[in-house]
């Protein structure tokens, strides 16, 4: 059986019980990469040495009767914002060619502790900024599904390397929406965690009171697997949760759970394949015991703008380190230290980048600061209070994950606007920094294309294990997830 | 030049306020595992946090957060139950994140302040943490050389209201803030070494007319700068005003070497810093309880020491002054007392003589010169009990300065014990009468000031080892029976 047809505890079971070499998934995962990555586009880097190196050492370890981790011998690969060691996270942008940190980030090591063998580094948009991975300054990746198409964003590459068989597990980010809408869009699972339930040390920061590191996977069990792994307390981070890991579920059934359905979620801008595919699963959710709760977030359309503000202040703050004095191509412009740092984040960043460094600093420059920054703060916590009132009737909220079907590349790039409203159904559980999940809904037909379109279900803070176990029951019963692109085949 | 005629004769009112920096005296970094240590090779003290790389994130060194709730409490400040660090942001090269985590909208404590010996009270603002810049080397060739070391140490920030009415009275306020702050433990306060920074503030007004407009002075890396700087801004803003221009504005950079101020920025070119709340770092909690105990723990501030040295031990308020120079003289002066059981004595030998020998030699403790409170007081003990007089006690002093010997060896190697032989000492004098036949006229005849003739020749010929109040009474007694 081709690694490809495996899940990641299937692969994991195979090794430990010495039925597969990790060499041979590692051999055999280079291998689809050689063949499939030339027409996918979504590595910036496959590290073919030091996963061999690393399959050797713990089929040498299993051998020498090593207990092998939750995750021994699964490939895996790391959105372009994760630090390793000596590895290049250049976050996709210019600034950061050939940057090769000196660290490696939490949930990095958490992987590598449980036996997993990075095998690539995924495009990105850059600093996570986008919601086509079309922002990268090295490479734009393809919808395995239609390759016209945008695998979403930012985390277009891990979710497009899932997709296409590459890998059975990714790490992205997610900031806005940046695991879940790239996951919908490429048919597979996507996380983002309750906010502090992942480290965020070595995740080079965008929007620091809204990133989480979330994985992506073809089935939720996986993701389980992953946050099982990845999540406890991380002393290196101070906004991490002091709370154990996050154990599986024992749920077995859907009966009798409280499903909301936001109204406000529904609107004008949602597509009508997208939402009628949604409808359905809404019906199957009903047909395996939930109960359909209409429930009303009314601040849902200050999500956008009141994200916009937030997220852009971060992130102008996050990027003020880049100014070619300590790493990065340095461009020396005129010769002072001003000159220096100009020219160097001129020619560094791209222009989303710099458009977000200039809202953000606008907004909280001085006069303006109240207006906006404090203004959007109060809308982050009627959001948040809004949430809270909901789930007070049900235990979760579901939702189209995307408001539309994936685009094609080229489509939304003149339009920053539309391309932000993207993730008009994704920013509000980030703001409240609540459990998000998207899981796959069923597929739409756009023309010759069949493409994804996910179901996103929100949970209360702490949730996630509920969130990942309601998603897991419903993959189980539509086995949408098991459905493959063409391109996954070849 | 602070005091009120001063103000009369110029006719003009100074008003300064100070910005203190003060680097906690933590083995680590505010925000990483860094070592704190001065002088270590350039940039050899880093992480990846300290270079401002990506994805490192700040963790707060909760023993930075107890020295300085600390000194809040030593100067008593009000300490915010929730402070907040926050983003300051400005681009230099030796600012690694392009910003400075700080404190802004809430610091870390308010209010509290310091009395002078006037009986002033200066109120201070409020004190802050803060994390401290790397430095810039700018004099090394064409490139300017960034040094990490530095970034990241922890700092307070003491801000003081625009309470000091002159040179004398900033320096008076500084003098009282370092000692408080050594004194609890809270930081070295080298203003050399950088671990205590000042910035001033200094505007000048008529009586009863509202306050002019501000000047910030930088750069004051000593005392003495702080009160030469003072003075040359009071003088340059007053003939502005007295010229009928106006003061603007303006931070100003004091330059030691050409003894003036010139501006460094106006305000038009002040950054917009753009504070916000750190999303990296939760809001600083301070529960009662750690209030409560850090309070209780709190040593003894040397205003409260002075009090009870003159109080307790009879000491002049000149002594207790002297001793109280520094934590280290302090202490070593309460143990020496306890020690010795004879406080005064104790503070007679560090006021004068030890601390002689310490500004002779260029050094800060008793410590430094090999002395300790034992022998200090057993030093004492044998002045007391008549083995030593004060001379041959002081050879003992020097001796001990250079020496591992105890005071008893030394006073039993140099010969210094006092002879207490009358026999001996009545033959000196007889010596000394004979010799000195004017003197024992005029002394016989009641001159006191021809006794100290004769007390000398036998002193000397003693080897100074005779005591002077036995030779005096010896040599009455002798001039007495020679008359009957």
């Amino acid at each position: 059986m081709s690694s490809a047809e495996l899940d990641a505890s299937a692969m994991r079971g195979a090794h430990a019980r010495g039925e597969r070499s990790v060499r041979l998934t590692i051999e055999d995962t280079l291998a689809r990469i050689a063949r499939i990555e030339p027409t996918l586009g979504a590595l910036s880097a496959v590290l073919a040495d030091s996963a061999r190196t690393r399959a050797d050492e713990l089929d040498a370890a299993r051998a020498n009767g090593f207990e092998p981790g939750a995750l021994f011998g699964v490939p895996v690969v790391l959105k372009a914002n994760l630090c390793q060691t000596g590895v290049e996270t250049n976050c996709g942008s210019r600034v950061l060619a050939g940057w090769r940190p000196p660290y490696t980030a939490t949930v990095v090591e958490r992987l590598l502790a449980a036996g997993a063998v990075p095998v690539a580094v995924a495009h990105m948009d850059e600093f996570a900024m986008g919601s086509s991975g079309e922002n990268s300054a090295f490479g734009r990746a393809r919808n395995p599904w239609d390759l016209a198409r945008t695998p979403g964003g930012s985390s277009s590459g891990p979710a497009a390397a899932v997709a296409a068989g590459l890998v059975p597990l990714a790490l992205g980010s997610d900031t806005g929406g940046s695991v879940r809408q790239p996951a919908a869009l490429c048919g597979i699972a996507g996380f983002k965690p309750s906010y502090g339930r992942l480290s965020r040390h070595g995740l080079v920061a965008f929007g620091s009171s809204l990133d989480q590191v979330g994985p992506l996977a073809r089935s939720v069990r996986d993701v389980e697997l992953a946050l099982e792994v990845l999540s406890g307390f991380d002393e290196r981070d101070s906004t991490s949760l002091r709370a154990a890991p996050v154990a599986r579920s024992a749920r077995t059934s859907l009966a009798g759970l409280r499903v909301g359905v936001p109204q406000e979620y529904f609107g004008a801008g949602l597509d009508a394949r997208v939402r009628a595919t949604i409808e359905t699963a809404l019906g199957e959710l009903e047909a395996l015991g939930a109960r359909r709760v209409p429930v009303s977030l009314p601040s849902t359309a200050l999500a956008i703008p009141c994200y916009y503000v937030l997220a852009t202040a971060e992130a102008a703050s996050n990027l003020a380190r880049f100014d070619g004095v300590r790493y990065g191509p340095r461009v020396d412009g005129d010769g002072s230290l001003e000159g220096m740092q100009a020219a160097t984040r001129g020619a560094g960043f791209g222009a989303e980048v710099k458009r977000r460094i200039l809202l953000g600093t606008f907004v909280l420059s001085h006069g303006y600061a109240e207006a906006w920054y404090g203004k959007a703060l109060a809308v982050r916590a009627r959001l948040r209070a809004e949430f809270e009132a909901a789930f007070a009737a049900v235990e979760l909220i579901v939702s189209p994950t995307a408001p539309t079907l994936a685009f094609r590349l080229g489509e939304k790039s003149a339009d920053p606007l539309s391309m932000y409203l993207s993730d008009a159904l994704t920013v509000p559980a980030s703001l409240a920094g609540l459990p998000a999940l998207s899981v796959p809904a069923g597929f739409a037909r756009d023309g010759a294309s069949e493409l994804a379109v996910g179901l996103q279900l929100v949970g209360p803070f702490g949730a996630d294990a509920e969130v990942l176990a309601a998603g897991r029951l419903f993959e189980g019963a539509t086995r949408h997830h098991q459905r493959r692109p063409a391109l996954a085949a070849s | 030049m602070s005091s009120p005629s001063a103000s009369a004769a110029t006719g003009w009112n100074t008003v300064i306020g100070l910005e203190v920096h003060c680097q906690l005296a933590t083995r680590t970094k505010l925000f990483c595992a860094c070592a704190a240590e001065f002088g270590a090779p350039p940039n050899t003290r880093v992480c990846p946090l300290c270079l401002g790389a990506p994805g490192a994130l700040p963790v707060l060194n909760q023993g930075a957060v107890a020295l300085a709730l600390r000194a809040a409490l030593a100067l008593g400040c009000t300490p915010d139950p929730a402070s907040r660090f926050e983003r300051k942001h400005y681009f230099y090269c030796d600012l690694p994140k392009g910003y400075q985590i700080s404190q802004f909208a809430r610091p870390l404590a308010r209010g509290g302040g310091l009395e002078l010996a006037s009986g002033k009270f200066v109120r201070l603002q409020r004190i802050h943490m803060e994390e401290d810049a790397g430095k810039a080397i700018h004099d090394r060739g064409a490139h300017t050389l960034v040094d990490l070391n530095r970034a990241g140490v922890p700092l307070i920030e003491i801000v003081s209201e625009a309470d000091l009415s002159g040179a004398e009275e900033a320096h008076e306020y500084l003098t009282r803030l370092k000692e408080t702050l050594q004194f609890a433990g809270v930081s070295e306060c080298d203003m050399e070494r950088g671990s205590l920074r000042c910035d001033v503030n200094v505007s000048l007004h008529r009586p009863g007319t509202p306050w002019g407009t501000r000047a910030e002075l930088k750069n004051l890396n000593s005392f003495k700068n702080v009160v030469a700087a003072i003075e040359h801004e009071r003088a340059r803003q007053r003939v502005e005003l007295e010229a009928g221009r106006r003061v603007r504005q303006e931070t100003r950079l004091w330059d030691p070497e050409r003894a003036e101020t010139r501006t460094l920025r106006s305000k038009e070119n002040e950054q917009d810093y753009r504070y916000f709340p750190d999303p990296d770092l939760p809001p600083l909690v301070l529960d009662a309880a750690t209030i409560a105990r850090v309070r209780a723990e709190l040593p003894e501030l040397p205003a409260a020491r002075r009090a009870r040295w003159q109080r307790d031990f009879g000491l002049t308020p000149y002594d207790a002054g002297v001793l109280s120079a520094s934590r280290a003289l302090a202490d070593f002066f309460e143990e020496s007392a306890r020690l010795s059981q004879r406080p005064k004595e104790a503070a007679n030998w560090l006021a004068n003589d030890v601390a002689a020998a310490l500004a002779a030699a260029r050094l800060d403790t008793p410590a430094d010169l090999h002395l300790t409170p034992a022998r200090l007081a057993q030093l004492i003990a044998l002045v007391a009990d008549g083995t030593l007089h004060i001379g041959g006690a002081r050879s003992v002093l020097k001796a001990l300065f250079t020496r591992a010997a105890t005071p008893a060896e030394l006073v039993a190697e140099l010969g210094l014990a006092q002879v207490r032989d009358t026999a001996a000492i009545d033959d000196w004098c007889r010596v000394a009468i004979a010799a000195n036949a004017r003197a024992a006229a005029d002394a016989r005849a009641g001159e006191l000031k021809a006794l100290g003739a004769l007390i000398g020749p036998v002193m000397k010929a003693s080897g100074g080892r005779a005591n002077p109040a036995a030779v005096r009474e010896a040599l009455l007694r002798l001039l007495r029976e020679e008359r009957a």
